[in-house]
């Protein structure tokens, strides 16, 4: 089967269901995860961010294709998902309870 | 000891007059004072609602909800290009005329003219009445008589503000003052690429004006956002703001640079040197048609090679932060009770060319949620204690002057209204 992601990028396959368009339901994907789940796909998707930035810099925004857009929206998942990984060691922002802040204007990609 | 230079005076809180007594917040927990701050404050003040970029085109709306003076506003361009706005309410019967699903949610669209949901009275888009559904049923209405009651607006660098004051005489530019005349020129059009965030904070709307007005808190509150060697190392430095200024009730405060990029790689997260990125926003910044050299004389005033950047509080519920690395975020702070409000807080960045500038800005817009996620919280916690009254002093220090000032300022407004509405002759 092909994959959802541009050439160079298979080993993303296994997490699609992390190519979100809207940054409200990224983040609550993140803090209805578990940290081994966060750390699986942190694991796979990060060493991708760092060898993947000349393609992505390489990719234009204007015409965006649509793996392109699902790449774009997995590593936006990653960058929140790195705060739990890299900071808290923990889904949600420590003493952060009930509150929530979310985008309510944000790109369309 | 002190790694900036501070006023001749010794300290800036001396050095721009304001007194060092410890404070009370007895102004943020009592519903009868909020009552006061909203006649005083929010019905007779400019109040920033939007940027024209909102509304392009002829025809282009917003409504903003303004609960702290007991309205809503619809704010529009009108067929000749002109920005108004108007009491979002019908003539005739008083409904809300523009909303959608939810009265009490905010809405925008175009249109060429409003049409109320309830029995279709209509108006133009300068507020004119120009269609009465059953006209001859009434009694020698005059359409001319029921316009939408308009609301003076006015543009000041494309952001757009409102004032529900129709005594109000002073215009918005002077009002905005020497600080906002500094900033004047600075191109806000072209960061045209807007992340827009929203929470419901369970605290006074100036307890969050207070939590980012002084940047004393960063090393503490967020040192988890750090890696633990630069947490140590920021927690020992402690801060220190480069310079305040104050300019009646407005205020501002000039920050050094931070992390933008840093000059070590060790101290900050691996997400952050991968993407290049963080809260002090991407660290190859865009072309904005001008040098940091070149930027408006009140943006970096004292011209410190270490700035960061700079945060001014345009009273009441304003404030605005411009980065080095060319971008600007936004916040407002809109009280729907003594300990209550909306906080809104808008990224605008130069649109990305590529992915990587989009995961760039995405990095820097993330941080400052998570950031707001930790102040926000600690605000309820404070708003709760504050409410528990068995405290009643606070000091402040001096790297938070910033915070005696709003407080004055909207305590003297206060004042003044009671004032002049104790002396005006009891209606009849």
């Amino acid at each position: 089967m092909a994959s959802a992601f541009p050439e160079g990028f298979e080993a993303l396959d296994p997490f699609v269901d992390w190519a979100v368009p809207t940054e409200k339901a990224r983040y609550t994907k993140r803090i209805t995860s578990t940290m081994d789940e966060l750390d699986a796909f942190y694991d796979v998707a990060f060493p991708l961010l760092k060898s993947g930035t000349a393609y992505l810099e390489k990719t234009s925004m204007e015409g965006i294709s649509e793996p392109d857009k699902r790449l774009l929206w997995l590593f936006c998942s990653l960058v929140t998902v790195a705060f739990s990984v890299e900071a808290w060691r923990q889904p949600r922002v420590p003493d952060s309870g009930p509150s929530a802040i979310d985008a309510i204007v944000e790109p369309a990609v | 000891m002190a790694h900036f230079k501070k006023p001749e005076e010794g300290t800036w809180t001396e050095h721009l007059k304001v007194d060092t007594e410890p404070v009370s917040y007895a102004d943020s927990t009592s519903p009868e004072h909020y009552e006061l701050e909203r006649e005083a404050i929010f019905k007779r003040t400019w109040l920033n609602v939007g940027r024209v970029e909102q509304i392009p085109r002829k025809g282009s709306y917003f409504t903003k909800e303004l609960d702290a003076a007991r309205t809503s506003v619809i704010v529009v361009r009108g067929t000749d290009g002109e920005v108004r706005a108007f009491h979002n309410v019908c003539r005739h019967r008083g409904n809300k005329l523009v909303w959608n699903d939810f009265p009490r949610e905010e809405t925008s669209g175009v249109c060429r003219q409003f049409t109320c949901k309830y029995h279709a009275w209509r108006y133009d888009l300068d507020g004119k009445l120009a269609f009465v559904q059953q006209e001859g049923e009434f009694f020698d209405l005059d359409k001319s008589d029921y316009g939408l009651k308009q609301v003076q607006a006015e543009v000041w660098e494309g952001f757009i503000f409102v004032n529900l004051d129709t005594e109000n005489t002073t215009p918005l530019r002077e009002y905005m003052g020497e600080l906002g005349k500094g900033i004047e020129g600075y191109p806000f059009h072209k960061l045209t690429q807007v992340h827009k965030f929203r929470a419901e904070i369970g605290s006074n709307w100036k307890l969050f004006i207070d939590a980012f007005a002084e940047f004393y808190h960063a090393p503490i509150l967020h040192s988890g956002q750090y890696m633990p060697d630069q947490a140590r190392r920021i927690q020992k430095y402690g801060y220190e703001g480069l310079h305040y200024d104050i300019d009646g009730p407005h205020s501002m405060v000039s920050s050094w640079g931070g992390i933008a990029p840093p000059h070590d790689r060790e101290m900050v997260k691996p997400i952050e040197a991968a993407l290049r990125s963080g809260l002090f926003g991407p660290w190859d910044a865009p072309d904005i048609g001008m040098t940091t050299d070149e930027l408006p004389p009140a943006v970096n005033p004292t011209r410190d090679p270490r700035w960061g950047m700079d945060s001014f509080v345009f009273f009441p519920n304003f404030m605005l932060l411009i980065w080095r690395p060319n971008w600007v975020l936004t916040y407002h702070y809109w009280p729907t009770s003594y300990n209550t409000h909306i906080f809104e807080g808008t990224c605008y960045f130069v649109p990305p060319k590529n992915a990587f500038e989009r995961l760039q800005q995405e990095l820097a817009a993330v941080s400052f949620k998570e950031y707001g996620l930790q102040d926000g919280n600690t605000l309820e916690a404070t708003q709760t204690m504050l409410e528990s009254g068995t405290v009643d002093r606070f000091p402040l220090n001096d790297q938070e002057v910033l915070l005696r000032h709003l407080h004055r300022s909207a305590e003297e407004r206060v004042r003044d209204h009671q004032r002049r509405t104790s002396g005006a002759p009891a209606a009849s």
